[in-house]
């Protein structure tokens, strides 16, 4: 039921934006209605230009969000479990992570160029703080009970880690992660759309749009990104509900806040 | 050589006296029952003996060492047991989690396993997840983690305290027995008077808080007990009332 709701939602969204064009309200050349759009979008993946940025930006992506997980988990335990430094670099994450990723772009350019890199480097940086901030968050939340238990039995340093203290705080970071994954997307396709010479999703919109005016194709590859980020975040859903379901009795009815 | 000293232990939580100065022995092979009024401070007695809280005064010491930090060969029945179940493991693998550290064989490992959940009747939950299970059995849970580890001290905070009447009974002769077949040393928390004469060799009776030892008993009952006979004789009757008039004053 729900989810028939859900899509009743979006199809009355879509018969409005049709019916915006039909009726002359917006110019159908600014906002193409989105019969057109989609016939479009299903054109896309036989443009060369199109299917090469997608893999490019897709790739990018996918080792960005890996990157800012292993940062992200890895100075977020250590942060965690050492007072003291959270304490010292508590001020500075409070600095840099507010800091728009798009901003840093010329900063990134001069240091890096205008390959992938450059976006990646950007994509871990927007991506690594919630991953960060939820691991050392999390570590703070682990039951002192628990941690007592297996003291109580001896159980080594290294399995406590990996036995208690890491499946205690993954459902935290698994939504971190989560999180992360649209940031890093935002952030790499923001990139490639702002600094020229790049492939991407981005430069592929951006070009499309500027010199060629179509933003017939340009609507279609941000459905094809939006689609893209929703799948990912179901994705993700659909793991923590499968592995971590445990950790909230919620999950088991099927209803985990998104 | 005496297994478990405590001598003029005291803790204070922030100022605020929970135990004031408890004194006793334990013997190798012994068990022992604490009993007192709620709130005296046994769970906190429990947790300076495991080495969990360091005592505000006063001494620990287990075969003549003096304990700093958490002992060897120890295991521990918390009183909140359910927070001390791993919930990703299954009821089997949380039996088995503390025995990976003790150098035993895969082989070795699931037998024990097997053998605990047995004893506590829940074989037939071994794949199922501490949220699945009610209070009583996740008690069980950890009091057979408890005993596949086989300490040579085993400390127990209200153990039975969820778990219907026969099911109490049946736990209780079976810390009986597994202690006398494993020569374990058990030193066991319970707000049950006759719980604590039918278990113990000697009961030691707690003040209100803060702590203090009032009255150590001997129980003089012959072994093996027996849930009908040993209840009905004169010495339990006896040393039921004496603890009862004990705790009351
Ligand atoms: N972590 C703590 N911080 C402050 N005070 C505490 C803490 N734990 C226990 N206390 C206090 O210490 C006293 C003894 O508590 P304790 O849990 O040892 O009692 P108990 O005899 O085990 O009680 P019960 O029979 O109800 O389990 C109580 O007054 C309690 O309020
Ligand atoms: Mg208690």
């Amino acid at each position: 039921m729900p989810f028939v709701r859900k899509l009743a939602g979006l199809v009355g969204f879509l018969l409005l934006w049709e019916a915006a064009g039909r009726l002359g309200l917006v110019d159908a050349r600014v906002l193409p209605p989105p019969s057109e759009v989609l016939v479009r979008f299903g054109l896309l993946f036989t443009d060369r230009g199109f299917v090469a940025g997608a893999v490019s930006t897709v790739l990018s992506w996918a080792i960005a969000l890996l990157c800012a997980t292993v940062l992200g988990v890895g100075v977020g335990l250590l942060l965690g479990s050492v007072p003291a430094l959270r304490l010292i670099t508590m001020p500075v994450i409070e600095f840099l992570r507010p800091l728009p990723s798009v901003a840093l772009i010329p900063l990134a350019i001069a240091l890096l160029g205008t390959q992938a890199q450059t976006k990646i480097v950007l994509g871990v940086f927007a991506a690594t703080w919630p991953i960060l901030l939820n691991t050392s968050y999390a570590l703070g939340e682990v039951d002192p009970r628990l941690l007592e238990t297996v003291r109580c039995f001896r159980v080594s340093r290294w399995r406590r880690l990996v036995g208690v203290t890491l499946p205690s705080i993954g459902p935290f970071v698994l939504t971190g992660v989560r999180i992360s994954a649209s940031i890093a997307l935002i952030a790499i396709v923001g990139t490639e759309f702002l600094a020229g010479g790049s492939i991407g999703l981005g430069q592929y919109a951006f070009v499309q749009g500027t010199s060629g005016g179509r933003m017939d194709v340009v609507l279609a590859a941000t459905v094809f990104a939006g689609l893209f980020g929703c799948l990912v975040n179901a994705g993700f859903l659909a793991v923590q509900r499968r592995w971590v379901s445990w950790g909230s009795v919620a999950s088991s009815s099927g209803e985990v806040a998104a | 050589m005496s297994m478990l000293e405590v001598a003029g232990l005291g803790h204070a939580y922030g100022g605020v006296d929970a135990v004031s100065d408890v004194s006793f022995v334990v013997e190798p092979g012994e068990l022992v029952c604490i009993v007192g009024p709620s709130g005296c401070g046994k769970s906190t007695l429990l947790r300076c003996i495991a080495g969990l809280l360091p005592p505000t005064r006063g001494t620990v010491s287990l075969h003549g060492d003096r304990v700093v930090g958490v002992p060897s060969d120890l295991a521990v029945v918390f009183q909140d047991y359910s927070r001390s179940l791993l919930p990703w493991r299954t009821v089997a693998g949380n039996v088995e989690f503390p025995l990976r550290d003790r150098g035993l064989s895969t082989v070795e490992r699931r037998s024990r396993v097997e053998e605990a959940l047995s004893w506590v009747g829940l074989s037939e939950a071994a794949g199922k997840h501490p949220f699945e299970l009610s209070g009583g059995m996740q008690q069980r849970v950890s009091i057979a983690r408890a005993l596949a580890y086989r300490p040579a001290l085993m400390l127990m905070d209200e153990p039975f305290a969820s778990v219907d009447a026969q099911t109490r009974a049946d736990l209780e002769d079976l810390v009986l027995t597994v202690r006398a077949s494993a020569g374990m040393t058990v030193l066991l928390v319970t707000h049950d008077i006759d719980e604590s004469v039918y278990l113990a060799d000697r009961v030691l009776v707690l003040s209100q808080s803060p702590a203090t030892v009032v009255e150590t008993l001997k129980v003089d009952l012959s072994s093996p007990r027996d849930q009908i006979t040993t209840r009905g004789t004169d010495t339990f009757v006896r040393l039921r009332t004496e603890i009862a008039r004990q705790i009351r004053r």
